[in-house]
């Protein structure tokens, strides 16, 4: 960045389809246009976090973030702004406080450790990333004794972001005490629990972070073998690896002998190809094999037979994403953040029905109000909250009573509120509970692989039963069925999907219970949503 | 007219350069079946699918597991264009439900089915990981997001009027 100006355009998913690529291109025709091409340079980044105001371009050094619409405001960009340095208040967004990379522990103000380039870089310039520190701490890790680098995560209390918080230092110890021809490390980017898409914009952002800490897990357990497993539907991030992987390569960042030191690690990245399931680390550990991803008993578990039946990690991204700076800055830094439990800071997907959707990194031990409120602008269109889904579609209904709790790992065990994946679902006064369980558990029923009878007939029952209360024929006595189920399911289903259909089904009975019991003999849905469909009465017969 | 020769060759020449990436046996199956699939236009042939099976070794059964299992895999022909629409619940929320019903409407097709021209086939997708602008919607590889009833016809005419003058 030698010029005097730089313009970051955000372009992930989201904002490519908001023409984020056709506007840049018009951007830098213009900036040629107007002989600006040797003060101003343009660079794609990825994602700023939110979509409500159309494509963002950030102006440094001045910090300041436009929203582009259309292209006109493309060509007041260029001849105000760029041209006559005045800035177009019209389009600046006031409410943007660009997110520093720095420790601050108010709340409401977002903290940015996984998410601390993305937005702020290229994605595909390595050379960026090394310019950012990156690949230092694997610099720093490799000077160090692998047992004192899982040590150190270890002491980090680092636990697993993809939902079930296992403590990742642990994982890792576990692989390095095997003793094994071979050892892998998995990146678990199979991200398709309804509602998240942090692990997208973690990988569209900023791969090479990504890289670095599936590195630092493979030299600290003993691995030579990697591979990032991916949804097939996740072009962009399969590009974005992919390139990634290859410029690593080039520069000795991954290979044989990384930094001259003799250790050697090769990575590769591994499509899905549609199927909730291959988020099961097991699952997905068939599924790189070549095969149907259905679960395998456990245990054992991966970190003893995973791959091949050898010592394998598996972590999600935004756990590898968090590696690199517990290694530079130390434990003791990653702890001071979050809570005692849950150290760290967590990337949430604001969904739903609110103002502002897209992602924010705060500490662990925010609460689901300050998310919607604070971050998420509260609920749309003047509507009033009706309920929130935390954690994803395997996570916990919750009503507006209970936004108040903070959100951690233990906040499931202490207040029924799942932290999962970081999902936060705002759904307002205009949707039915009953319609919202209704779906939730077709796109269960859906996603069974069909392996064992509790998951495959129980999501069937399920919804059967809620079809039935959808339509005005529900009794009672369905009510106690479907807890029942949930028992059931809870106690014999063979993996981590049927186990967890219980948790939403549940807190939407416990919590919902009236409106779903308001559908029950009576002639419409309360909320006006469902639509019944009475059986026809029979005429009685004329003799 | 396609030969079962130049499946087979076409299919080797896929494999062969997708294996370079491998690090062992069977790593390398979904990968390839991408590949394929993304050659001969959002479906999988039989032809190629045996062609594979003699390269691997595997049981064309096993090949047929593989790729019934996945939702991204078909193995009989599917339109021009694959829409693959969120019936997940974020999206329903954002009144997904409208959409699904423009697009049966507009197309003329229930899920899983394609148009009588073969341009499009319609089905119905898990969370597509685009909830900061839901409701969303993918053509092949590339998404839509913000729908509405209005946006979904504007798109597919879009894409129609694009077919019809490439055709003329």
């Amino acid at each position: 960045m030698n010029k005097a100006i730089t313009v970051l355009v955000s372009v992930d998913s989201s904002s490519i389809l908001m023409g984020a690529r056709h506007y840049k291109n018009y951007l830098t025709s213009l900036v040629n246009k107007y002989n600006l091409d040797s003060v101003v340079e343009i660079l794609e980044t990825g994602s700023f976090g939110r979509y409500d105001r159309g494509v963002l371009m950030m102006l440094l050094p001045d910090n300041v973030v436009y929203s582009i619409s259309s292209e006109k405001d493309v060509e007041l960009f260029v001849t105000e702004q760029l041209l006559k340095g005045r800035r177009v208040n019209d389009l600046i967004v006031k409410d943007f406080v660009p997110a520093a990379a720095v420790e601050t522990k108010v709340v409401s103000e977002e903290m940015r450790v996984v998410l601390k380039n993305a937005g702020r870089m290229n994605p595909r310039d390595i050379e960026e990333y090394i310019a950012r520190d990156g690949y230092q701490s694997l610099g720093k890790a490799l000077g160090m004794d692998p047992a004192d680098v899982i040590a150190e995560v270890k002491k980090s209390n680092l636990r697993g972001r993809g939902g079930a918080g296992f403590p990742t230092g642990l994982k890792w110890e576990f692989t390095s005490k095997t003793d094994a021809p071979e050892k892998y490390v998995v990146c678990n980017a199979d991200e398709g629990e309804p509602g998240t898409f942090k692990d997208r914009l973690i990988m569209e952002g900023d791969p090479h972070l990504v890289i670095e800490g599936m590195a630092i897990a493979a030299y600290a357990s003993g691995a030579s073998k990697g591979y990032v497993y991916i949804r097939g539907e996740y072009f962009e991030s399969v590009e974005n690896l992919r390139n990634a992987i290859k410029q690593a390569y080039e520069y000795g960042l991954l290979g044989e002998s990384i930094l001259g030191t003799g250790f050697s690690f090769d990575l590769s990245v591994r499509l899905g190809a549609g199927a909730y399931v291959c988020g099961e680390e097991t699952a997905l550990i068939e599924s790189i094999e070549g095969k149907s991803g259905r679960p395998r008993l456990r245990p054992p578990y991966p970190p003893v037979k995973g791959v091949h039946q050898l010592p394998t990690v598996v972590n999600n991204v935004e756990t590898f994403a968090c590696v690199p700076s517990i290694v530079m800055k130390g434990a003791d830094w990653f702890t001071a953040i979050g809570t005692p439990s849950s150290p760290g800071t967590k990337v949430f997907s604001l969904c739903g029905n609110l103002v502002k959707r897209g992602i924010v990194e705060v500490p662990m031990g925010t609460t689901t109000a300050d998310l919607i409120y604070s971050f998420g602008g509260g609920i749309a269109d003047g509507r009033a909250l009706k309920m929130v889904q935390t954690g994803g579609a395997a996570g916990t209904f919750i009503t507006p009573d209970e936004i108040s709790h903070p959100l951690d790992f233990d906040s499931m065990r202490n207040h029924d509120v799942a932290l999962g994946s970081g999902v936060i679902l705002a759904i307002d006064e205009t949707h039915c509970a009953v319609d919202v369980g209704l779906n939730l558990m077709e796109f269960f029923a859906h996603e069974s692989c069909g392996k064992c009878t509790p998951c495959r007939e129980g999501t069937r029952i399920i919804i059967h039963l809620l079809g039935e209360i959808s339509k005005g024929r529900g009794t009672p006595e369905m009510i106690d069925q479907l807890y029942n189920i949930a028992d059931t399911m809870e106690d014999s289903s063979f993996c981590g999907l049927g186990q967890s259909v219980p948790v939403p089904l549940r807190s939407l009975l416990d919590r919902f219970k009236d409106e779903i019991e308001a559908h029950m003999g009576v002639d419409a849905c309360p909320a006006g949503v469902c639509r019944f469909k009475k059986p026809v009465k029979q005429k009685a017969k004329r003799w | 007219m396609i030969t079962r020769d130049d499946v087979s060759k076409t299919v080797h020449d896929i494999y062969e350069k997708i294996t370079q990436e491998s690090f062992e046996e069977g790593d390398m199956l979904i990968n390839a079946l991408h590949a394929i699939q993304d050659h001969y236009g959002n479906y999988i042939p039989l032809e190629a699918a045996e062609a594979l099976k003699e390269l691997t070794g595997l049981p064309l059964a096993k090949i047929y597991g593989v790729m019934t299992f996945y939702t991204m895999f078909s193995n009989r022909p599917r339109g021009k264009y694959v829409i693959r629409v969120c019936k997940s619940l974020p999206c329903h929320v954002s009144r997904g439900d409208e959409v699904l019903e423009a697009l049966k409407n507009r197309l003329g097709v229930d899920f899983s089915e394609t148009t009588e021209d073969g341009l499009f086939t319609l089905e119905e997708s898990s969370c597509l990981g685009l909830c900061g602008v839901s409701p969303v919607m993918m053509v092949n590889d590339e998404a839509y997001g913000n729908l509405t009833p209005e946006r979904v016809e504007e798109i597919i005419d879009t894409i129609v009027t694009r077919e019809r003058s490439d055709e003329e």
